[in-house]
């Protein structure tokens, strides 16, 4: 088995393409899950009904795989008439399902702005949707990015799980690559290499945002 | 000006006040005293509504806190109208609870901009006049991280000042303070005692304090008034054995 550099150069193109196909997914899928996660947390503190109701909404995401929920949206949901293409289902199940995970980082960060902070808030009258965008929130979320920096990172690398849909990211085009060659060390070392590339300078960057949240 | 009638308040079968009457008039400063546990915070979150009470009324301004009118009758009050209500009530905490996220500006400009509606240099003229009075100008764009404990409760009294409250509730304002920053606050309390006409309710363990900014002082014990008496009288010739006792305990003699 020998390393065929132009193979390589063949193959790249279509390699970086599904690079950039990763990066969307993740990007968009991130928003989704940041904003709908704090969503869910802001409405885990609502009043007893809707409390439950996203409660259990998001016990049952945090319990069942990704991969599952990503085959529902993408064969179930066309039987009620809704068809969407493939990484945008890709995009909102991704979304989804870290946004089950980013409303307990947030969760979290909102349990340990301390109780005075909410009574004082109160005793100025301040209106409650000011009380949350004003006083809890800006202190609640800062100590949880980099919590919420690691839940990127890894919807980054299960991207992949979006080939069981046909869409193209890394990992697909890699495998397509290797079923009409069948030459697989190269492109899946340069999958595995891109990977790399871009999720490890992010943890070193998560980390240092850690190392600054402890010392503030 | 502040009326209980009736007022009781319970922690599931815990009874922490019960048939509670009294009055303040307007203007008056009150303070109360008693043990650990006697209530005397639980009267302040209540009249702060951050309590609801369980049963009897309280008025402010001759306005039902607790309740609202509705056809003729009281109904428990929703969140629109204790925010009404709440807007004339100033607290000032044992732990500050300035928004460590603002500037001493932001803290103090915040509620009269978002609640009363005054414009941007409205509120932070109020701001600047304010600090002067509590004497800190030169911190106006610091982080409260950045105080003392006593410049911190300055910056906290002068914001619940800025909202022109009708009533202060203070609730062992200097227990959190070193010893030497305790004076401090206190000069400042008794100067805005004398120079405005503020219904002032105050819980306190500094009994020289209590003693000449009270207009009348309330000796509580198990969520009951043991003792509604002027100063003067409380404190050199209390009636009741439990203030005896107490007052021998705290003042150590
Ligand atoms: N949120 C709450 N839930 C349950 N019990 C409470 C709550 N807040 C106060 N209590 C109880 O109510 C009683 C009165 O408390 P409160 O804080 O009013 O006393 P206090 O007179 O202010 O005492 P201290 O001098 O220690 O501050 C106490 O027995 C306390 O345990
Ligand atoms: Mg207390």
């Amino acid at each position: 088995m020998t390393w065929d550099w132009n193979y390589v150069a063949d193959v790249l193109p279509a390699l970086l393409d599904g690079l950039r196909i990763t990066v969307i997914a993740t990007l968009l899928g991130s928003l989704v899950a940041l904003v709908l996660g704090l969503v869910f947390a802001v409405l885990m503190r609502g009043p007893a009904p809707v409390r439950v109701v996203v409660r259990a909404l998001v016990e049952f995401v945090r319990s069942t795989p990704l991969l599952v929920q990503v085959f529902f949206l993408f064969f179930v949901l066309p039987q009620f008439g809704v068809t969407l293409g493939a990484l945008v289902v890709g995009v909102i199940a991704l979304g989804l399902h870290y946004a089950a995970y980013n409303s307990e980082v947030y969760r979290a960060g909102i349990e340990a702005v301390p109780r005075g902070q909410w009574e004082a808030a109160t005793a100025l009258s301040l209106p409650r949707s000011r009380v949350w965008t004003g006083v809890v929130l800006p202190q609640a979320i800062p100590r949880v990015l980099p919590a919420l920096g690691n839940n990127v990172i890894s919807m980054f690398k299960e991207t992949p799980l979006l080939i069981g849909i046909g869409v193209l990211d890394i990992v697909g085009q890699a495998r397509e690559a290797g079923n009409t060659t069948f030459r697989y060390v190269e492109v899946y070392t340069i999958a595995g290499l891109l990977f790399l590339v871009l999720s490890y300078p992010a943890a070193l960057l998560v980390r240092r945002l850690e190392r600054r949240v402890v010392g503030t | 000006m502040i009326v209980f009638e009736g007022v009781e308040k319970r922690f599931g079968d815990n009874v922490v006040l019960s048939d509670l009457d009294f009055t303040v008039a307007s203007g008056e400063h009150v303070t109360l005293i008693g043990p650990s546990g006697s209530g005397k915070t639980t009267i302040l979150r209540l009249l702060m509504c951050l309590e609801a009470v369980s049963d009897g009324v309280i008025r402010v301004g001759g306005r039902p806190l607790s309740h609202m009118e509705k056809g003729g009758r009281l109904v428990p009050a929703d969140e629109k109208h204790s925010r009404e209500v709440r807007k004339h009530i100033g607290m000032v905490f044992q732990q500050f609870n300035l928004f460590p996220n603002m500037t001493v500006r932001g803290n103090l400009v915040e509620a009269p901009t978002r609640v009363l509606g005054l414009s941007r240099d409205e509120a932070d003229a109020r701001a600047v006049e304010l600090l002067d009075l509590v004497g800190l100008a030169e911190k106006i764009d610091e982080h409260p991280s950045r105080l003392s404990g006593g410049q911190q409760q300055r910056v906290a009294i002068a914001r619940a000042l800025a909202m022109r409250p009708d009533v202060l509730l203070l609730d062992e304002v200097t227990s959190a303070l070193d010893p030497e920053l305790v004076a401090g606050v206190l000069k400042l309390l008794r100067e805005i005692g004398e120079t405005t006409d503020i219904t002032i309710l105050c819980v306190t363990h500094e009994m020289g304090f209590a003693r000449d900014f009270s207009h009348r002082v309330m000796m509580f014990d198990g969520g009951r008034i043991v003792e509604d008496a002027p100063p003067e009288e409380l404190f050199t010739a209390p009636r009741e054995p439990r203030t005896q006792e107490f007052l021998r305990a705290v003042l150590g003699r």
